[in-house]
């Protein structure tokens, strides 16, 4: 708790200031490459027949994700609290390479814990980490995925805070990286904002993108929570939502605490903290960040889930009309958008968050296009 | 006065400190559980720390992780842990102390645990990952029901906080002697005694320290400057590795070599 106090105090006396702003902004610029694009999806439109689709390409920032923009803004900030380490927990490994890059930018030394299950899944991501110059911790209690690694994280945390900064990777956890890291990724929907009313001169009538911790819905979201423009996070139904193989924490989860969060879980009715599921390991937490949790309990969001195959043929289908392929977490947004496109016109604009590129899951859809066991 | 305050009153009177003993409920299973409880309590123990099985215990190393695992899978659950402690409480009027996370109570109701608890003769909650900024609802319940709540310090709290601690606390305060998790250590930090004296010296209430504390020769040495002692991680190893009445020997002869130096003279 008292690392909390110290992270908070510091973050509300840092992040506000002159400097601490324009030395983000330069690393955005320079070193991320940001704005990332927003690119109009002439042939996925025409393939969907509905509204303008829009792609926020988060994909072709540095490292190839959105998790850059929270990892650069909280290393910036432990550099300036005089921390000299960073750790970070991993599922897909897009956090963890996103936390080594910024380490070895900074100087800074680092260490990511990550479930060996997800090692297993994402090798190349652990090749780059180790490059960097980070660790990779292998993590082996649990379901050896993402929570668990969230787990280990925090234990490391409690135990050298001194010189230590927990580099959280999703709007979830305690306070205040919920808002942190909302804060930090909420540059994308910023951009995404102004770019789109450059070129079309309107607000987008909807908003997509794939929730599993949340930080990239999120970060788009946050700047058009005022206006009217609907919300949809796209949660990873696994082998389906009634089965209990999936990650669909809003839509099928209850309210509980985790990981110092109050917010909805995948739990037994005893409170204990179920194994999540997805093809995508980024998606595979049994948590959401609380304010997710809010917009759904307020109605202001609506939280939706796809299944591992309608995600393979989201991958598929942006790969062959656009030419891009789609990190398996964002695949998900877009196979949602299959569903969503006939409750619009052309005259509509649809924004769809890419939150990574699909590198790092061509070894998982390979081996699963041949083994698909949905149960539907 | 409640039990805990009660016993120590008593030992205060007597120039003892209280030797407090964790075990994790139903590892290996809750028959095991409830023998080592009644053990423990004849051979020294001043009051016992239940662990209540979670899935995620993250203030805990691999040790008591372990054993929280094994737990679950025997199928242990909070009201399980209830159950057992009235077994006990018919048997023994050691102070009992439930150690469990924050949601298993929050999913059972926390009105419904308080209740429960205090009628099965639960005496307090030490809840890891409730700090007392988050705390309120909780304490209202176990106020109602007269079940304390023990809050926990750590090196890293700083002056402020502690006082703040030592005033909500009921019972006692727990100080946390290491940052860090659970787990048998073979040596503690060099400046844990300074610490103690100043924990000491802000708080009123009786103060305890754990984590990491495994030997007679560590509790000798932390005796003269607290009011209590938990030892965790060093038994439940014992519990892992040991089982039948080599077990209970065991683990008698461990709280009775652990209670020796917190006798006085």
């Amino acid at each position: 708790m008292p690392a909390l106090l110290e992270l908070e105090e510091a973050y509300r006396t840092i992040h506000r200031t002159g400097e601490f702003r324009q030395e983000l902004a330069w690393y955005l610029k320079d070193y991320v490459g940001r704005p990332t694009p927003l690119y109009f999806a002439r042939h996925l439109s025409a393939e969907l027949g509905g509204p303008q689709i829009y792609i926020k390409r988060e994909d072709l920032a540095h490292t190839g994700a959105h998790k850059i923009n929270n990892t650069l803004g909280q290393g910036l900030l432990a550099r300036r609290m005089g921390k000299t380490r960073l750790i970070a927990e991993t599922g897909a490994g897009q956090h963890g390479v996103a936390t080594a890059t910024v380490a070895a930018l900074l100087g800074l030394s680092c260490d990511i814990y990550m479930g060996t299950e997800d090692i297993r899944r994402q090798r190349l991501n652990v090749i780059r980490m180790n490059l960097l110059g980070a660790k990779v911790v292998p993590v082996e209690s649990g379901s050896r995925t993402l929570k668990d690694a969230m787990n280990e994280a925090i234990r490391d945390w409690v135990t050298n805070v001194r010189h230590t900064h927990y580099v959280l990777g999703s709007v979830g956890g305690p306070h205040p990286y919920p808002m942190i890291v909302r804060d930090f990724q909420a540059v994308i929907g910023r951009e995404a904002r102004a770019q789109v009313r450059r070129r079309t001169g309107k607000l987008p009538r909807c908003l997509v993108a794939c929730v599993g911790g949340g930080s990239n819905a999120m970060g788009l979201f946050h700047a058009f929570r005022d206006e009217a423009v609907r919300f949809v996070g796209v949660e990873a139904a696994g082998h389906g939502v009634h089965t209990h193989h999936h990650s669909a924490t809003l839509v099928a989860g209850t309210v509980g605490v985790l990981h110092g969060a109050f917010s909805y879980l995948l739990q037994d009715p005893w409170g204990n903290i179920q194994e999540a599921h997805s093809l995508a390991p980024g998606l595979d937490y049994p948590g959401v960040g609380p304010e997710h949790a809010w917009f759904k309990d307020q109605g202001r969001a609506e939280y939706v889930a796809v299944t591992d195959t309608e995600a393979l043929e989201g991958f598929n289908l942006l790969s062959r009309t656009e030419g891009i392929l789609p990190a398996l977490e964002s695949a998900h947004a877009i196979a949602y958008l299959k569903r969503l496109a006939p409750e619009y016109t052309a005259d509509d604009i649809v924004i769809v968050n890419l939150s990574g590129r699909g590198d790092k899951d061509v070894d998982a859809v390979a081996e699963a296009m041949e083994v698909s066991g949905d149960a539907h | 006065m409640t039990r805990i305050d009660r016993v120590f009153k008593q030992l205060k009177a007597k120039g003892e400190k209280a030797l407090i003993p964790f075990i994790t409920a139903g590892d290996p299973d809750l028959a095991t559980t409830r023998v080592l409880a009644l053990e423990m309590a004849a051979r020294g123990a001043d009051i016992l720390e239940l662990g209540v099985p979670f899935s995620d215990p993250l203030a805990d190393g691999p040790t008591i992780q372990a054993a929280s695992l094994r737990a679950m899978q025997g199928g242990v659950h909070l009201e399980d842990v209830l159950n057992l402690a009235g077994e006990l409480r018919s048997q023994t009027q050691i102070p009992l102390i439930l150690m469990g996370y924050y949601n298993p109570i929050l999913q059972y109701g926390l009105e419904r645990t308080a209740t429960e608890a205090a009628a099965k003769g639960v005496d307090g909650f030490i809840i890891p990952d409730l700090p007392p900024e988050e705390a309120g609802p909780w304490r209202v319940a176990a106020a109602k029901a007269k079940i304390a709540t023990i809050f926990l310090a750590a090196p890293t709290s700083g002056a402020e906080r502690i006082r703040t601690l030592g005033r909500l606390t009921k019972g006692f305060l727990y100080y946390v002697s290491v940052t860090g998790i659970t787990g048998a250590r073979t040596e503690l930090p060099p400046d844990l005694v300074e610490s103690l004296k100043e924990v000491r010296s802000l708080v009123k209430c009786p103060l305890a320290v754990g984590f990491g504390i495994s030997t007679p020769e560590q509790v000798a040495g932390l005796a003269p400057y607290v009011d209590g002692v938990v030892v965790g991680s060093a038994i439940v190893q014992r519990v892992a590795r040991l089982q039948g009445p080599a077990l209970i020997q065991e683990v008698g002869d461990f709280i009775a070599a652990l209670k020796a130096p917190l006798r006085g003279k």
